[in-house]
This record gives C-alpha cells, structure tokens and sequence, in this order.
C-alpha cells in the first residue's frame, strides 16, 4: 500500500486526481472524441461510482486511470505523483474476468505477489487469507474453466486486493452475471471495502446499482464524455434497495441521467456509440 | 445410480403396472469402462479387416506378380524383426534400422522445436522482429522438402546430417506458424491483467505468452512430428545404408515389394505411437484447458 507523502508545510495530496483529462480516438475514418475536460479528485478510503450509458467514455476514463491508455490532453496522479503506465497501485477487475486459464485458482491470487519477489512464507499466508475474504477456500485447487461467473470474479478481485493495492477499479464487474449472483457479490464487495477500507472505482450503467454502492456518484454523459455533475449519497449501510429513502435517490439520479439522453435526442446530436 | 422405476402405462381400461427395473448403475464400473474400450477397438479394427481382406482378394483374383499377399507380407515382418524365415541380409535387423530412424526423426524434431518455439514466441510478440524475419520465412516456405535434397548433401555430405536436416526442415514450419499463431491469438486483457499486477517485460514471457501459447504449440508439435516421419523417407535418400526409409527404397530397387510395404506398416505404426505419446504430454500439460482433451 503506498504511503500518503507528507511534506509538512502542504496539505497532503489526495490518492487520486484526474487533472483536465481528454482523449481522441483516431481512426481511419476520422476522429471521436471520447473525453474532454475530465477533472476527479477522489479521496482515501472512498466508493466512487462512474455512472453512465454505453458509449460515454467511463470505461475509457477507468482505463486511462488503470494506465492501459494515454491521455491525449491533461494528466492522473496519485499521490500527487503522476502516473501513466499500469502498476498494482490500481487494480483492475474486467467485466470479462481476465482470469489466467492455466493457473489455479490460488496461483492466480498469487501471481502478483509472486511476480514482485515477495518470500514464499508470505505468500502462503497471503493466498490463504484472500482465498477464505473471498470464500473460496475448497475451491483452491480448481481451474477457472471449473468455476461459475460469480466465482471467477471472486477470483479477480481476491487476486488485485493480495497484490496490495490501493485503489480497485471496476469495470462493469458484474455485469455478465445473474441478478442473484450479482446481489450477493455486491454485498460481498461492500463487506470487503468496509473491512480492508480501499478506495473503490466502480464503473456502472445501472442506478440501481451505483445508489446501492457508491459514496458519490459521477454521472457521465456522451458526445463528447464528460462528467455532468456528481450527486452524493448519503445513505447508511447496510443499503435497503426497496426504501424510500433509496428510490428517491434513484429517481434524482435516474432524472440525471435520461435528461441528458432528451435533451440530445432534441437537439438532434448522436451520441457515439 | 440405484433402480429405476419406469412406469408402464397400459390403455385405460386396464390397469397401470409400475415395474422396477434394474438400470445401468447394478454392474460395476470397471466392467462397463472394459466393455467400452473393447468396442472401441472391435469398431476400430473393422475398416484395417476388411482392406485385408480386399487386399487378398485382389491379389489372388488378379494373380499379380507386383504386390505380395498380406500372408507373405506378415511372414516378411516376422523374418525382419526375428529372423529364421529367410535368412537373408535384412533378417533380424528391425531393431537397427528402427532406432538409427528414430534417431533421425527425433533429432530432427527436437532440433526444429527448440529453433521454431522461441523464435515463433519471439516473433509473434516483437513486431520488428516480425517485420524483418518474415518475408524471407513466408519465401522460403512454399519450396518443398525434397528441393531441398541436393543442397542438402552438399552442406552436410553423404549420411544421417543431411537427413536430419531435411527431416528439421520439415517440422520446423509447422511448430513456428503454431507458435506465432498461438501467441497472436492470446487475449490482450491478459496481457492486461499480467501488467496491472506488476508483472512486465521479459517476465511476461515466461509467465503469460509460453502458457497462453502453449494449446497451439502442442498442435505444431504433433503436425510437426508428424511430417518428420512422413519425411524420414526421403531424408534416408541421402546415402544412409541403414534406416527404414532405405529399407524401403532398398526393397524399391531390388523390387521387393514385401519389404517396401514392412518398411511402410512400420514407420506408420510408429508414427501413430510417437503421436499418441505427443497426445498424452499435451493432456497433462494442458489440463488446465476444456477443449484439449482428446
């Protein structure tokens, strides 16, 4: 885990800030303009929701923080120090689970720590303690194509939160999932964030899901990407999906959200796909 | 499984019986798993029979002069791997033209793995590399095995180099347009994943691309193995006196068809083993994928 820095006389930079972020897409038929004017600044321990329909750039804007790609214009700092390459500072769960095939499920969990020289006394230790967060412990020994979707993202998570991460970006994790499987990994994932006090990226295009998960919410909106305004919710956990007090944060949200798909149906622009 | 209740519905007038009936589950497993794998082979063996058979047939109705009966062709392999029937210089030397052919082959085949699999890893990941090296793979390719003789036996002289070489040349194609093939075809979030959790650069061979690779590397390997000893043949007509490809072109000049076609059945039958092994590596290296099991 990295260190805030403290330089004394300045107040200590954030874990995360995004400084006028804009990226081009240039293809052969022209450019697109997938980001412009992304500012962000997320704090330590935070759930931050990028909320948005398809083709709005977060997961454009997840992977530009995940260091997979450049940004075009501006810079993304943690800690204050820029950074612009992929590193276990931010660990990325996919949606597609990127899970490595010929290795089992503790060799996957353990593949970062194995990679960065870590002894083997503490990986023993470390595999076993991230193997039974994510209630995997029978399963040590299975292969990936032996496990079902909700197992496999078990997988993806314990192996970023072993490597020491700092922040956990999450692209439309569950997304390819069953309404149940889902329910229950997100309750999973807040008792997770709650216990290990990460900072948590989360990637969505449900409102559902963002109201239930997020500290804040950064509504997201196409052509170009950008961050519309951020709305925070101030619900406490355990969160009740049937409250009223939930719904009426989804309908300010959902509100959000739509008026920007009127408001461009309108005025007649497309949003890029 | 335990007995299984059927239920046997008679029209309605009559009444309704429910028989118990003893299902698949009341014989033991070993015994239904050796009945299996009997059928396997009986239905395997059916195809070989009948061309026997054929074999006979046509001979004997067309009283050819060229091609032996399957009888004096079973007493050639007798004699060739034992000895007592003939007597003559090719009796009881089965074991050495076997093993300097399989010497050969495998030579051959090794060497032509250990050149093609990193230089296919390496090519498939390097673009420069890629750029440089294959235009001149993709020219040299098309030239078949046996243009390559003659030169052959200028760099390496008479004897078992020169057959070696041919046989490498042969499984080199196959194994580097698998591997680079292999390497291609791997999924970037992988590569994704490997950096994100601090794996990078030349690590990222050993621990992503050889693996990820590894499925199509086995299927060059057994292409390749296989073209070694279809090639093996023609690699022993460099001047070898001893191996089953000049047994067989030995049998060719001094037109004795029994032993052409003992050479024949021979190298086929080892071919076929040298793959089933190949087959056996690869399900426990790969055990870890679904689709590999064969």
């Amino acid at each position: 885990m990295l260190e805030a820095p403290t330089n004394g006389r300045a107040a200590t930079p954030p874990l995360l800030r995004v400084t006028d972020v804009h990226k081009m897409f240039t293809a052969s038929n022209g450019t697109v303009e997938a980001l412009r004017g992304i500012n962000i600044t997320i704090g330590k321990g935070e759930f931050v929701c990028l909320l948005g329909a398809s083709g709005c750039g977060k997961s454009t804007l997840l992977r530009i923080i995940a260091g997979f790609e450049r940004a075009s214009r501006g810079a993304v700092a943690v800690y204050g120090t820029e950074v612009d390459r992929p590193g276990p500072d931010r660990g990325m769960v996919f949606q597609d689970y990127a899970l490595f095939p010929w290795l089992t499920v503790k060799e996957n969990i353990i593949f970062g720590p194995c990679h960065r020289g870590v002894p083997t006394s503490d990986i023993a230790k470390l595999s076993e303690r991230f193997l039974s967060m994510v209630g995997l412990t029978p399963f040590a020994n299975r292969y990936p194509h032996q496990l079902s979707g909700g197992m496999k993202q078990r997988v993806a998570i314990a192996r970023v939160l072993a490597n020491d991460t700092d922040i956990l970006l999450m692209d439309e994790p569950f997304g390819a999932l069953d309404a149940l499987t889902r329910s229950k990994l997100q309750e999973e994932l807040i008792d997770i964030w709650q216990s290990t006090k990460l900072t948590v990226i989360f990637v969505t295009h449900s409102v559902e899901e963002a109201v239930l998960l997020a500290d804040r919410v950064l509504v997201m909106t196409a052509g170009p990407g950008r961050i519309d305004c951020q709305i925070k919710i101030d619900l406490s956990r355990p969160r009740d999906v049937s409250s009223p007090e939930f719904n009426v944060l989804r309908r300010d949200v959902t509100r959000r959200l739509t008026s920007h798909i009127a408001r461009d149906r309108r005025v007649g622009a497309t949003a890029d796909s | 499984m335990g007995p299984q209740i059927r239920a046997v519905v008679a029209p309605i007038s009559g009444p309704t019986t429910i028989q118990v009936a003893e299902g698949e589950g009341s014989r033991p497993v070993a015994v239904r798993g050796l009945r299996q794998r009997l059928c396997a082979v009986a239905l395997a063996a059916i195809v070989p029979l009948c061309l026997l058979l054929f074999w006979e047939l046509m001979v004997r109705w067309t009283g050819t002069r060229l091609i032996p009966l399957p009888g004096d062709v079973a007493k050639m392999m007798w004699d060739f791997a034992f000895g007592g029937i003939y007597n003559d210089a090719y009796s009881a030397t089965l074991p050495i033209h076997f093993w300097k052919s399989v010497q050969r082959v495998y030579g051959g085949f090794f060497l032509a793995a250990a050149t093609a699999i990193p230089l296919g890893l390496m090519i498939g990941r390097m673009p420069l590399l890629r750029a440089m090296l294959d235009p001149t793979i993709s020219l040299l390719r098309p030239i078949p095995v046996t243009a390559w003789l003659p030169l052959s036996m200028i760099f390496f002289g008479l004897g078992p180099k020169s057959a070696i070489f041919l046989v490498f040349l042969g499984a080199f194609y196959p194994i580097l347009l698998n591997t680079i093939f292999g390497v291609k075809s791997i999924d970037v979030r992988l590569f994704e994943a490997a950096e994100m959790l601090g794996c990078s650069g030349s690590q990222l061979f050993r621990s992503v691309v050889l693996p990820a690779a590894l499925p199509s590397i086995f299927n060059g390997l057994r292409l390749g193995a296989g073209f070694a000893w279809i090639l093996i043949v023609v690699g022993e007509m460099t001047g070898v006196p001893e191996g089953l490809g000049a047994v067989i072109m030995d049998g060719r000049t001094l037109s004795r068809t029994d032993l052409v076609i003992t050479g024949m059945i021979i190298i086929g039958i080892t071919g076929f083993l040298s793959d089933r092994i190949l087959l056996l590596l690869s399900n426990y290296f790969l055990r870890w994928s679904p689709q590999h099991h064969a």
